[in-house]
Protein backbone atom coordinates (compact mmCIF):
# COMPACT_ATOMS: atom_id res chain seq x y z
CA UNK A 1 0.00 0.00 0.00
CA UNK A 2 2.39 2.36 0.90
CA UNK A 3 5.96 2.99 -0.87
CA UNK A 4 8.37 4.17 1.71
CA UNK A 5 8.60 3.00 5.04
CA UNK A 6 5.98 4.59 7.64
CA UNK A 7 7.13 6.57 9.97
CA UNK A 8 11.33 6.74 9.48
CA UNK A 9 13.27 9.27 9.34
CA UNK A 10 13.57 10.51 4.94
CA UNK A 11 16.19 8.16 3.76
CA UNK A 12 19.82 9.36 3.17
CA UNK A 13 19.68 9.65 -0.52
CA UNK A 14 23.29 8.02 -2.02
CA UNK A 15 23.29 10.94 -5.06
CA UNK A 16 23.09 13.85 -2.80
CA UNK A 17 25.47 12.63 0.00
CA UNK A 18 28.72 14.05 0.50
CA UNK A 19 31.71 11.65 -0.66
CA UNK A 20 33.32 10.53 2.67
CA UNK A 21 36.06 9.21 0.22
CA UNK A 22 37.78 12.44 -0.35
CA UNK A 23 40.55 13.95 1.87
CA UNK A 24 40.23 17.47 1.67
CA UNK A 25 43.53 19.39 2.06
CA UNK A 26 41.84 22.50 2.24
CA UNK A 27 39.42 21.24 5.36
CA UNK A 28 42.27 19.44 6.26
CA UNK A 29 44.11 22.57 7.17
CA UNK A 30 41.56 24.92 8.19
CA UNK A 31 40.61 21.65 10.84
CA UNK A 32 44.14 22.10 12.28
CA UNK A 33 45.00 25.92 12.37
CA UNK A 34 41.29 27.26 12.47
CA UNK A 35 41.34 28.11 16.42
CA UNK A 36 39.36 26.47 18.70
CA UNK A 37 36.35 28.50 20.00
CA UNK A 38 34.92 29.48 16.84
CA UNK A 39 31.06 29.97 17.01
CA UNK A 40 31.00 26.60 14.39
CA UNK A 41 32.88 24.68 17.20
CA UNK A 42 31.30 25.74 19.92
CA UNK A 43 27.75 24.13 18.68
CA UNK A 44 29.60 21.00 19.91
CA UNK A 45 29.81 20.94 23.48
CA UNK A 46 33.48 19.93 25.14
CA UNK A 47 33.85 16.25 26.08
CA UNK A 48 37.00 16.09 28.09
CA UNK A 49 37.19 12.03 28.53
CA UNK A 50 37.10 11.47 24.26
CA UNK A 51 39.43 14.28 23.92
CA UNK A 52 41.76 12.93 26.25
CA UNK A 53 41.49 9.43 24.55
CA UNK A 54 42.18 10.48 21.39
CA UNK A 55 45.27 12.91 22.36
CA UNK A 56 46.95 9.78 24.31
CA UNK A 57 46.12 7.34 21.52
CA UNK A 58 47.44 9.34 18.78
CA UNK A 59 50.59 10.23 20.70
CA UNK A 60 51.15 5.93 21.73
CA UNK A 61 50.42 5.41 17.83
CA UNK A 62 53.38 8.14 16.78
CA UNK A 63 55.74 7.44 19.25
CA UNK A 64 55.73 3.82 18.21
CA UNK A 65 55.37 4.51 14.59
CA UNK A 66 58.49 6.34 14.97
CA UNK A 67 60.08 3.20 16.16
CA UNK A 68 58.93 1.19 13.53
CA UNK A 69 60.00 3.78 10.46
CA UNK A 70 63.31 3.77 12.16
CA UNK A 71 63.51 0.03 11.69
CA UNK A 72 62.28 0.26 8.28
CA UNK A 73 64.65 2.90 7.20
CA UNK A 74 67.77 1.15 9.20
CA UNK A 75 67.01 -2.65 8.17
CA UNK A 76 66.20 -0.99 4.47
CA UNK A 77 69.83 0.35 4.25
CA UNK A 78 71.26 -2.75 5.71
CA UNK A 79 69.66 -4.87 3.19
CA UNK A 80 70.81 -2.32 0.33
CA UNK A 81 74.63 -2.72 1.74
CA UNK A 82 74.66 -6.28 2.48
CA UNK A 83 73.15 -6.84 -0.89
CA UNK A 84 75.63 -4.29 -2.89
CA UNK A 85 78.71 -5.58 -1.42
CA UNK A 86 77.66 -9.22 -1.97
CA UNK A 87 77.20 -9.02 -5.87
CA UNK A 88 80.40 -6.72 -5.37
CA UNK A 89 83.19 -9.10 -4.42
CA UNK A 90 84.65 -12.43 -3.79
CA UNK A 91 87.66 -14.15 -2.13
CA UNK A 92 89.41 -17.22 -3.03
CA UNK A 93 91.48 -18.87 0.19
CA UNK A 94 94.79 -20.73 -0.14
CA UNK A 95 95.61 -22.83 2.54
CA UNK A 96 99.09 -24.43 1.99
CA UNK A 97 102.39 -23.72 3.45
CA UNK A 98 104.58 -20.44 2.71
CA UNK A 99 106.32 -21.16 0.36
CA UNK A 100 104.32 -23.05 -1.79
CA UNK A 101 101.59 -20.54 -1.41
CA UNK A 102 103.04 -17.64 -3.26
CA UNK A 103 103.59 -20.24 -6.49
CA UNK A 104 99.41 -21.21 -6.02
CA UNK A 105 98.50 -17.63 -5.57
CA UNK A 106 100.12 -16.84 -8.91
CA UNK A 107 98.90 -19.56 -10.35
CA UNK A 108 95.23 -18.45 -8.95
CA UNK A 109 96.21 -15.62 -10.75
CA UNK A 110 96.39 -16.47 -13.78
CA UNK A 111 93.12 -18.68 -14.09
CA UNK A 112 91.59 -15.83 -12.67
CA UNK A 113 92.98 -13.62 -15.29
CA UNK A 114 91.16 -15.77 -18.40
CA UNK A 115 87.70 -15.84 -16.22
CA UNK A 116 85.38 -13.79 -17.74
CA UNK A 117 83.45 -11.99 -14.78
CA UNK A 118 86.25 -11.33 -13.31
CA UNK A 119 87.00 -7.78 -13.40
CA UNK A 120 90.18 -7.81 -11.19
CA UNK A 121 92.21 -10.22 -8.63
CA UNK A 122 94.90 -9.50 -6.34
CA UNK A 123 96.51 -10.74 -3.51
CA UNK A 124 95.97 -9.44 -0.30
CA UNK A 125 99.35 -8.61 1.07
CA UNK A 126 100.74 -9.84 4.26
CA UNK A 127 100.84 -6.06 6.16
CA UNK A 128 96.47 -6.13 5.07
CA UNK A 129 96.46 -9.19 6.61
CA UNK A 130 98.12 -8.38 9.72
CA UNK A 131 96.15 -5.22 9.89
CA UNK A 132 92.70 -7.19 9.49
CA UNK A 133 93.44 -9.94 11.99
CA UNK A 134 94.60 -7.09 14.58
CA UNK A 135 91.70 -6.40 16.59
CA UNK A 136 90.87 -10.10 16.81
CA UNK A 137 94.87 -11.29 18.14
CA UNK A 138 96.32 -7.81 19.34
CA UNK A 139 98.92 -6.24 18.37
CA UNK A 140 101.67 -8.73 20.06
CA UNK A 141 100.62 -11.67 18.18
CA UNK A 142 102.99 -12.85 15.68
CA UNK A 143 101.31 -13.36 12.81
CA UNK A 144 103.92 -14.60 10.56
CA UNK A 145 104.21 -17.29 12.88
CA UNK A 146 100.67 -18.31 12.02
CA UNK A 147 99.45 -20.73 9.36
CA UNK A 148 97.37 -18.12 8.13
CA UNK A 149 96.09 -18.33 4.51
CA UNK A 150 96.80 -16.27 1.93
CA UNK A 151 94.06 -14.14 0.09
CA UNK A 152 92.95 -13.22 -3.08
CA UNK A 153 90.30 -10.54 -3.47
CA UNK A 154 87.74 -10.30 -6.56
CA UNK A 155 85.99 -7.45 -8.35
CA UNK A 156 84.10 -8.76 -10.20
CA UNK A 157 82.22 -7.43 -13.19
CA UNK A 158 78.42 -7.63 -14.41
CA UNK A 159 76.83 -10.80 -13.09
CA UNK A 160 80.07 -12.23 -12.12
CA UNK A 161 81.82 -15.55 -12.74
CA UNK A 162 80.47 -18.76 -13.35
CA UNK A 163 80.90 -20.05 -9.53
CA UNK A 164 80.63 -23.92 -10.52
CA UNK A 165 82.93 -23.71 -13.64
CA UNK A 166 86.32 -21.26 -11.48
CA UNK A 167 85.18 -24.18 -8.48
CA UNK A 168 85.69 -26.85 -10.46
CA UNK A 169 88.96 -25.77 -12.39
CA UNK A 170 90.49 -24.11 -8.88
CA UNK A 171 90.24 -27.95 -7.60
CA UNK A 172 91.77 -29.33 -10.65
CA UNK A 173 94.47 -27.22 -10.96
CA UNK A 174 94.68 -25.55 -7.58
CA UNK A 175 93.89 -27.81 -5.31
CA UNK A 176 94.46 -25.70 -1.99
CA UNK A 177 92.15 -22.90 -3.29
CA UNK A 178 88.41 -22.64 -1.55
CA UNK A 179 86.42 -19.98 -3.32
CA UNK A 180 84.95 -17.94 -0.97
CA UNK A 181 81.04 -17.29 -2.47
CA UNK A 182 79.44 -14.54 0.12
CA UNK A 183 76.55 -14.97 -1.06
CA UNK A 184 76.45 -18.35 1.02
CA UNK A 185 76.45 -16.56 4.32
CA UNK A 186 75.27 -13.04 3.11
CA UNK A 187 72.20 -13.72 1.42
CA UNK A 188 69.91 -14.79 4.59
CA UNK A 189 71.40 -11.94 6.08
CA UNK A 190 69.67 -9.91 2.86
CA UNK A 191 66.62 -11.89 3.19
CA UNK A 192 66.35 -11.47 6.89
CA UNK A 193 67.14 -7.44 6.02
CA UNK A 194 64.31 -7.27 3.64
CA UNK A 195 61.58 -9.68 5.40
CA UNK A 196 62.47 -7.41 8.59
CA UNK A 197 62.04 -4.12 6.53
CA UNK A 198 58.46 -5.53 5.16
CA UNK A 199 57.72 -6.40 8.76
CA UNK A 200 58.89 -2.58 9.81
CA UNK A 201 55.85 -1.60 7.06
CA UNK A 202 53.35 -3.68 8.26
CA UNK A 203 53.58 -2.27 11.97
CA UNK A 204 53.23 1.26 10.17
CA UNK A 205 50.22 0.11 8.60
CA UNK A 206 48.81 -1.85 11.75
CA UNK A 207 49.81 1.43 13.46
CA UNK A 208 47.72 3.19 11.42
CA UNK A 209 44.62 1.07 11.00
CA UNK A 210 44.43 0.99 15.06
CA UNK A 211 44.74 4.59 15.32
CA UNK A 212 42.04 4.65 12.77
CA UNK A 213 39.87 2.89 14.80
CA UNK A 214 40.56 3.91 17.94
CA UNK A 215 39.71 7.94 16.69
CA UNK A 216 36.75 6.27 15.22
CA UNK A 217 35.34 4.74 18.44
CA UNK A 218 35.90 8.23 20.03
CA UNK A 219 34.53 9.79 17.59
CA UNK A 220 31.36 7.49 17.55
CA UNK A 221 31.13 7.57 21.44
CA UNK A 222 30.87 11.65 21.11
CA UNK A 223 28.68 11.77 18.34
CA UNK A 224 26.39 9.08 19.87
CA UNK A 225 26.55 11.94 23.00
CA UNK A 226 25.92 14.76 21.46
CA UNK A 227 23.08 13.11 19.70
CA UNK A 228 20.51 15.75 21.01
CA UNK A 229 22.84 18.61 19.76
CA UNK A 230 22.60 17.29 16.11
CA UNK A 231 19.24 16.68 15.81
CA UNK A 232 18.89 20.58 17.09
CA UNK A 233 21.45 21.37 14.27
CA UNK A 234 19.53 19.49 11.65
CA UNK A 235 16.33 21.37 12.72
CA UNK A 236 17.55 24.51 12.65
CA UNK A 237 19.08 23.66 8.72
CA UNK A 238 22.63 23.12 9.21
CA UNK A 239 24.12 20.88 7.03
CA UNK A 240 25.56 17.76 7.18
CA UNK A 241 29.26 19.11 6.42
CA UNK A 242 28.69 21.71 8.59
CA UNK A 243 27.74 19.80 11.45
CA UNK A 244 30.49 17.04 10.66
CA UNK A 245 32.92 19.56 10.55
CA UNK A 246 32.43 20.84 13.73
CA UNK A 247 33.54 16.79 15.00
CA UNK A 248 35.99 16.48 12.29
CA UNK A 249 37.99 19.92 13.36
CA UNK A 250 38.08 18.99 16.78
CA UNK A 251 39.47 15.38 16.60
CA UNK A 252 41.44 16.11 13.67
CA UNK A 253 43.27 19.10 15.75
CA UNK A 254 43.60 16.65 18.72
CA UNK A 255 44.80 13.78 16.38
CA UNK A 256 47.45 16.03 14.92
CA UNK A 257 48.93 17.33 18.83
CA UNK A 258 48.83 14.23 20.08
CA UNK A 259 50.63 12.45 17.53
CA UNK A 260 53.02 15.75 17.39
CA UNK A 261 53.59 15.53 21.00
CA UNK A 262 54.51 11.40 20.54
CA UNK A 263 56.30 12.03 17.38
CA UNK A 264 59.06 14.12 19.04
CA UNK A 265 59.30 11.93 21.59
CA UNK A 266 60.13 9.08 19.73
CA UNK A 267 62.51 11.27 17.57
CA UNK A 268 64.24 12.44 21.05
CA UNK A 269 64.39 8.93 22.29
CA UNK A 270 66.14 7.15 18.99
CA UNK A 271 68.46 10.60 19.06
CA UNK A 272 69.35 9.66 22.51
CA UNK A 273 70.47 6.09 21.68
CA UNK A 274 73.99 5.59 22.82
CA UNK A 275 76.67 6.23 19.43
CA UNK A 276 78.55 3.15 17.73
CA UNK A 277 79.87 4.10 14.48
CA UNK A 278 82.86 1.32 14.28
CA UNK A 279 81.29 -1.25 15.53
CA UNK A 280 78.33 -0.68 12.79
CA UNK A 281 75.90 -3.13 14.19
CA UNK A 282 72.32 -3.36 13.61
CA UNK A 283 71.12 -2.01 16.99
CA UNK A 284 73.42 1.24 16.48
CA UNK A 285 71.79 1.54 13.10
CA UNK A 286 68.64 1.81 14.21
CA UNK A 287 68.25 5.52 13.82
CA UNK A 288 67.71 8.46 11.16
CA UNK A 289 70.87 10.08 9.26
CA UNK A 290 70.22 13.20 7.20
CA UNK A 291 67.24 14.22 5.75
CA UNK A 292 65.87 11.02 7.04
CA UNK A 293 64.82 13.01 10.40
CA UNK A 294 62.00 14.72 8.43
CA UNK A 295 60.35 11.65 7.99
CA UNK A 296 58.45 11.12 11.33
CA UNK A 297 57.66 14.78 11.43
CA UNK A 298 55.36 13.62 8.43
CA UNK A 299 53.53 11.27 11.09
CA UNK A 300 51.28 14.26 12.98
CA UNK A 301 49.99 15.29 9.27
CA UNK A 302 49.45 11.53 8.48
CA UNK A 303 47.69 11.01 11.69
CA UNK A 304 45.39 14.25 11.30
CA UNK A 305 44.60 12.74 7.58
CA UNK A 306 43.49 9.83 9.34
CA UNK A 307 41.56 11.39 11.97
CA UNK A 308 39.95 13.82 9.41
CA UNK A 309 38.32 10.49 7.14
CA UNK A 310 37.68 8.81 10.17
CA UNK A 311 35.35 11.28 12.69
CA UNK A 312 34.00 12.24 8.97
CA UNK A 313 33.27 8.98 7.91
CA UNK A 314 31.83 8.25 11.56
CA UNK A 315 30.18 12.01 11.38
CA UNK A 316 27.90 11.18 8.30
CA UNK A 317 26.79 7.53 9.17
CA UNK A 318 25.76 8.89 12.35
CA UNK A 319 23.82 11.70 10.62
CA UNK A 320 22.19 9.55 7.89
CA UNK A 321 20.35 8.58 10.83
CA UNK A 322 18.61 11.72 11.69
CA UNK A 323 16.09 12.94 8.85
CA UNK B 1 -5.57 34.09 -5.33
CA UNK B 2 -2.72 34.38 -7.69
CA UNK B 3 0.63 33.32 -7.93
CA UNK B 4 2.36 30.01 -7.10
CA UNK B 5 1.81 28.65 -3.59
CA UNK B 6 4.76 28.33 -0.97
CA UNK B 7 3.45 24.95 -0.01
CA UNK B 8 1.52 22.43 -1.51
CA UNK B 9 0.49 19.13 -0.74
CA UNK B 10 -0.89 16.70 -3.35
CA UNK B 11 -3.02 13.41 -2.34
CA UNK B 12 -0.92 13.05 0.70
CA UNK B 13 -1.26 10.12 3.46
CA UNK B 14 1.25 9.45 6.02
CA UNK B 15 0.97 7.02 9.04
CA UNK B 16 3.56 6.04 11.65
CA UNK B 17 5.19 2.11 11.17
CA UNK B 18 3.05 -0.30 12.91
CA UNK B 19 0.17 2.17 12.56
CA UNK B 20 -2.49 2.45 9.81
CA UNK B 21 -2.92 5.79 8.00
CA UNK B 22 -2.74 8.83 10.05
CA UNK B 23 -3.24 11.07 7.82
CA UNK B 24 -5.12 10.73 4.19
CA UNK B 25 -5.93 11.90 1.19
CA UNK B 26 -4.49 15.61 2.06
CA UNK B 27 -4.56 18.77 0.05
CA UNK B 28 -2.83 21.92 0.87
CA UNK B 29 -1.73 25.31 -0.85
CA UNK B 30 -0.54 27.78 1.14
CA UNK B 31 -0.64 31.51 -0.83
CA UNK B 32 2.31 33.89 0.13
CA UNK B 33 1.56 36.16 2.51
CA UNK B 34 -1.12 33.95 4.14
CA UNK B 35 -2.42 33.18 7.96
CA UNK B 36 -3.18 29.38 8.46
CA UNK B 37 -4.82 27.89 11.48
CA UNK B 38 -4.58 24.47 12.17
CA UNK B 39 -6.81 22.96 14.41
CA UNK B 40 -7.67 19.58 15.23
CA UNK B 41 -8.23 17.82 19.13
CA UNK B 42 -5.09 16.26 20.76
CA UNK B 43 -3.67 13.52 18.83
CA UNK B 44 -5.50 13.94 15.70
CA UNK B 45 -2.28 15.11 13.67
CA UNK B 46 -1.09 18.51 14.01
CA UNK B 47 2.44 18.08 14.82
CA UNK B 48 2.50 14.89 12.30
CA UNK B 49 1.22 17.54 9.48
CA UNK B 50 3.77 20.09 10.09
CA UNK B 51 6.62 17.61 10.33
CA UNK B 52 5.93 16.22 6.50
CA UNK B 53 6.23 20.16 5.48
CA UNK B 54 9.62 20.22 7.22
CA UNK B 55 11.19 16.98 5.54
CA UNK B 56 11.30 15.41 9.48
CA UNK B 57 9.02 12.95 8.15
CA UNK B 58 7.92 11.52 4.12
CA UNK B 59 4.78 11.21 3.06
CA UNK B 60 4.03 7.12 2.42
CA UNK B 61 2.14 8.63 -0.79
CA UNK B 62 1.36 11.74 -2.71
CA UNK B 63 3.67 15.00 -2.89
CA UNK B 64 4.59 17.85 -1.15
CA UNK B 65 6.27 21.13 -2.73
CA UNK B 66 7.47 23.81 -0.80
CA UNK B 67 9.42 26.85 -2.46
CA UNK B 68 8.45 25.06 -5.77
CA UNK B 69 10.73 22.12 -5.14
CA UNK B 70 9.06 18.20 -4.74
CA UNK B 71 10.39 17.64 -0.97
CA UNK B 72 11.18 13.83 -2.25
CA UNK B 73 13.69 15.10 -4.45
CA UNK B 74 15.59 17.29 -2.15
CA UNK B 75 18.76 15.79 -0.73
CA UNK B 76 19.87 15.86 2.97
CA UNK B 77 21.34 19.50 1.61
CA UNK B 78 18.43 20.11 0.01
CA UNK B 79 16.32 20.02 3.11
CA UNK B 80 18.55 21.51 5.15
CA UNK B 81 18.17 24.71 2.65
CA UNK B 82 14.43 24.48 3.59
CA UNK B 83 14.56 24.78 6.52
CA UNK B 84 17.01 27.81 6.81
CA UNK B 85 13.86 29.15 4.33
CA UNK B 86 11.15 28.10 7.43
CA UNK B 87 11.29 28.91 10.52
CA UNK B 88 9.79 26.64 12.74
CA UNK B 89 8.66 26.69 16.69
CA UNK B 90 7.95 22.75 17.69
CA UNK B 91 5.51 21.71 20.28
CA UNK B 92 8.58 20.98 22.78
CA UNK B 93 11.17 23.38 21.54
CA UNK B 94 14.89 21.95 22.21
CA UNK B 95 18.08 23.67 22.23
CA UNK B 96 21.63 23.82 22.66
CA UNK B 97 22.00 23.63 26.23
CA UNK B 98 25.46 24.56 26.83
CA UNK B 99 25.50 27.70 25.01
CA UNK B 100 23.46 30.85 26.61
CA UNK B 101 20.27 31.93 24.52
CA UNK B 102 21.74 34.09 22.86
CA UNK B 103 23.89 32.38 20.68
CA UNK B 104 20.88 29.86 20.85
CA UNK B 105 18.93 32.14 19.14
CA UNK B 106 21.76 33.51 16.87
CA UNK B 107 22.45 29.81 16.28
CA UNK B 108 21.25 29.57 12.48
CA UNK B 109 23.20 32.86 11.35
CA UNK B 110 26.00 30.28 12.37
CA UNK B 111 24.47 27.21 10.65
CA UNK B 112 23.99 29.55 7.60
CA UNK B 113 27.52 31.36 8.44
CA UNK B 114 25.79 34.62 8.14
CA UNK B 115 27.49 37.41 10.16
CA UNK B 116 25.44 38.05 13.39
CA UNK B 117 23.93 41.48 13.37
CA UNK B 118 24.12 42.57 17.05
CA UNK B 119 21.40 45.41 16.75
CA UNK B 120 19.29 43.51 15.71
CA UNK B 121 19.66 40.24 17.51
CA UNK B 122 19.25 42.66 20.46
CA UNK B 123 15.60 44.26 19.01
CA UNK B 124 14.52 40.51 18.57
CA UNK B 125 15.28 39.38 22.28
CA UNK B 126 13.64 42.31 22.90
CA UNK B 127 10.98 41.75 20.51
CA UNK B 128 10.06 38.27 22.74
CA UNK B 129 10.82 39.78 26.08
CA UNK B 130 13.91 38.01 26.56
CA UNK B 131 16.38 40.64 27.18
CA UNK B 132 17.49 39.94 30.55
CA UNK B 133 17.78 36.02 29.66
CA UNK B 134 20.63 36.86 27.07
CA UNK B 135 23.14 34.47 29.59
CA UNK B 136 20.86 32.19 31.05
CA UNK B 137 21.61 28.94 29.58
CA UNK B 138 18.35 27.03 28.00
CA UNK B 139 17.75 24.02 31.11
CA UNK B 140 16.92 27.21 33.11
CA UNK B 141 14.16 28.59 31.13
CA UNK B 142 10.60 28.57 32.03
CA UNK B 143 8.18 26.71 28.99
CA UNK B 144 6.92 29.65 28.01
CA UNK B 145 10.41 31.24 27.53
CA UNK B 146 11.73 28.68 26.07
CA UNK B 147 8.78 29.38 23.18
CA UNK B 148 9.53 32.70 23.30
CA UNK B 149 13.03 31.95 22.64
CA UNK B 150 12.19 29.45 20.06
CA UNK B 151 9.66 31.85 18.18
CA UNK B 152 13.10 34.71 18.12
CA UNK B 153 15.41 31.60 16.91
CA UNK B 154 12.92 30.76 13.95
CA UNK B 155 12.24 34.25 12.44
CA UNK B 156 16.23 35.54 12.99
CA UNK B 157 17.07 34.23 9.24
CA UNK B 158 14.12 36.25 8.48
CA UNK B 159 12.61 32.94 7.13
CA UNK B 160 9.17 33.34 4.43
CA UNK B 161 7.39 31.29 6.30
CA UNK B 162 6.77 30.30 9.71
CA UNK B 163 5.50 27.50 11.24
CA UNK B 164 4.50 27.33 14.73
CA UNK B 165 3.38 24.16 16.82
CA UNK B 166 0.70 25.31 20.03
CA UNK B 167 3.80 27.63 20.71
CA UNK B 168 1.28 29.19 23.59
CA UNK B 169 0.78 25.47 25.47
CA UNK B 170 2.44 26.89 28.31
CA UNK B 171 1.69 30.52 28.36
CA UNK B 172 -1.07 32.02 30.45
CA UNK B 173 -3.56 34.11 28.38
CA UNK B 174 -2.02 36.98 28.46
CA UNK B 175 1.55 36.10 27.16
CA UNK B 176 -0.47 33.71 24.94
CA UNK B 177 -1.67 36.77 23.34
CA UNK B 178 1.36 38.81 23.25
CA UNK B 179 2.99 35.55 21.64
CA UNK B 180 -0.10 35.99 19.18
CA UNK B 181 0.32 39.80 18.34
CA UNK B 182 3.73 38.48 17.45
CA UNK B 183 2.71 35.80 14.68
CA UNK B 184 1.06 38.95 13.35
CA UNK B 185 3.03 41.11 13.03
CA UNK B 186 5.10 38.85 11.37
CA UNK B 187 2.53 37.71 8.87
CA UNK B 188 1.67 41.61 8.16
CA UNK B 189 5.09 42.24 7.44
CA UNK B 190 4.89 39.87 4.42
CA UNK B 191 4.97 36.01 6.22
CA UNK B 192 3.56 33.29 5.42
CA UNK B 193 2.04 31.78 9.09
CA UNK B 194 0.53 28.53 9.49
CA UNK B 195 -0.33 28.18 13.32
CA UNK B 196 -1.10 24.53 14.84
CA UNK B 197 -3.46 24.82 17.94
CA UNK B 198 -6.01 22.71 19.60
CA UNK B 199 -7.34 26.08 21.61
CA UNK B 200 -10.64 26.91 19.71
CA UNK B 201 -10.77 30.77 21.94
CA UNK B 202 -7.28 31.39 21.01
CA UNK B 203 -8.15 31.29 17.54
CA UNK B 204 -11.65 33.29 18.09
CA UNK B 205 -9.80 35.92 19.68
CA UNK B 206 -7.28 36.86 16.65
CA UNK B 207 -9.49 36.36 14.28
CA UNK B 208 -10.71 39.89 14.06
CA UNK B 209 -6.91 40.83 13.66
CA UNK B 210 -6.25 38.81 10.98
CA UNK B 211 -7.42 37.63 7.44
CA UNK B 212 -7.22 33.95 8.34
CA UNK B 213 -8.15 30.70 7.66
CA UNK B 214 -8.81 27.64 9.72
CA UNK B 215 -7.19 24.16 8.34
CA UNK B 216 -9.07 21.25 10.52
CA UNK B 217 -8.10 17.69 11.30
CA UNK B 218 -10.76 15.41 11.43
CA UNK B 219 -11.15 12.00 10.72
CA UNK B 220 -7.62 11.39 9.30
CA UNK B 221 -8.25 14.48 6.67
CA UNK B 222 -7.46 17.90 6.29
CA UNK B 223 -10.36 20.21 5.50
CA UNK B 224 -11.46 23.99 5.01
CA UNK B 225 -13.52 25.22 7.97
CA UNK B 226 -16.17 27.28 7.40
CA UNK B 227 -16.89 30.60 9.06
CA UNK B 228 -18.76 28.69 11.63
CA UNK B 229 -15.88 28.77 14.32
N1 LIG C 1 6.89 8.87 16.55
C1 LIG C 1 5.66 8.34 16.60
N2 LIG C 1 5.50 7.03 16.41
C2 LIG C 1 4.27 6.49 16.43
N3 LIG C 1 3.13 7.18 16.64
C3 LIG C 1 3.23 8.51 16.83
C4 LIG C 1 4.51 9.15 16.82
N4 LIG C 1 4.31 10.46 17.02
C5 LIG C 1 2.98 10.63 17.15
N5 LIG C 1 2.34 9.47 17.04
C6 LIG C 1 0.88 9.29 17.10
O1 LIG C 1 0.27 9.96 16.02
C7 LIG C 1 -0.88 10.62 16.42
C8 LIG C 1 -0.80 12.09 16.07
O2 LIG C 1 0.20 12.68 16.83
P1 LIG C 1 0.53 14.22 16.75
O3 LIG C 1 1.66 14.50 17.63
O4 LIG C 1 0.68 14.59 15.32
O5 LIG C 1 -0.81 14.85 17.33
P2 LIG C 1 -1.17 16.35 17.63
O6 LIG C 1 -2.39 16.68 16.84
O7 LIG C 1 0.00 17.21 17.41
O8 LIG C 1 -1.53 16.29 19.15
P3 LIG C 1 -1.35 17.42 20.30
O9 LIG C 1 -2.40 18.42 20.12
O10 LIG C 1 -1.53 16.65 21.56
O11 LIG C 1 0.04 17.97 20.15
C9 LIG C 1 -1.04 10.36 17.91
O12 LIG C 1 -1.98 9.34 18.06
C10 LIG C 1 0.33 9.90 18.34
O13 LIG C 1 0.20 8.95 19.37
MG1 LIG D 1 1.23 18.28 18.61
Amino acid sequence: MTRLAQGQPRPGRGANLPKIGALNPKALWSGLVSGEGGAGDRMVPRTGATAMLVLLTSGAMAFLAVFALALTFATGRLADRWAEGLARTMTIRITAPQDVADAEARRVLDILAQTPGVAEARTVSQEEMQELLLPWFGPDMPVDALPIPRLVELTLDGGGPDVDNLELRLEGEVPDAVLDDHTRWREPLVTAATRLRSLGWMSLGLIAVTAAGMISLAAQASLAANGGVIRVLRLIGARDLTIAGAFVRRFTRRAALGALGGALLGMLAIAALPDMDQAGTFLTGLGFTGASWLWPLLIPVFAAGIAFLATRRAAIRRLREIP
Amino acid sequence: MAGQPLIEMQDVAFGYRGGGTLLGGMELALQPGSFHFLTGPSGSGKTTFLKLLTGELTPSTGRITAFGRDLAELGRDGIAALRRRMGVVHQDPQFLDHLPLVENIALPLTVARQPVDVPALKGLMAWVGLTGHAKTLPPALSGGERQRAALARAVILSPDLVLADEPTGNLDEEMSMRLMQLLVELNRSGKTVLLATHDLNLIRALKPMVAARVLRIAGGRVQLAGADL
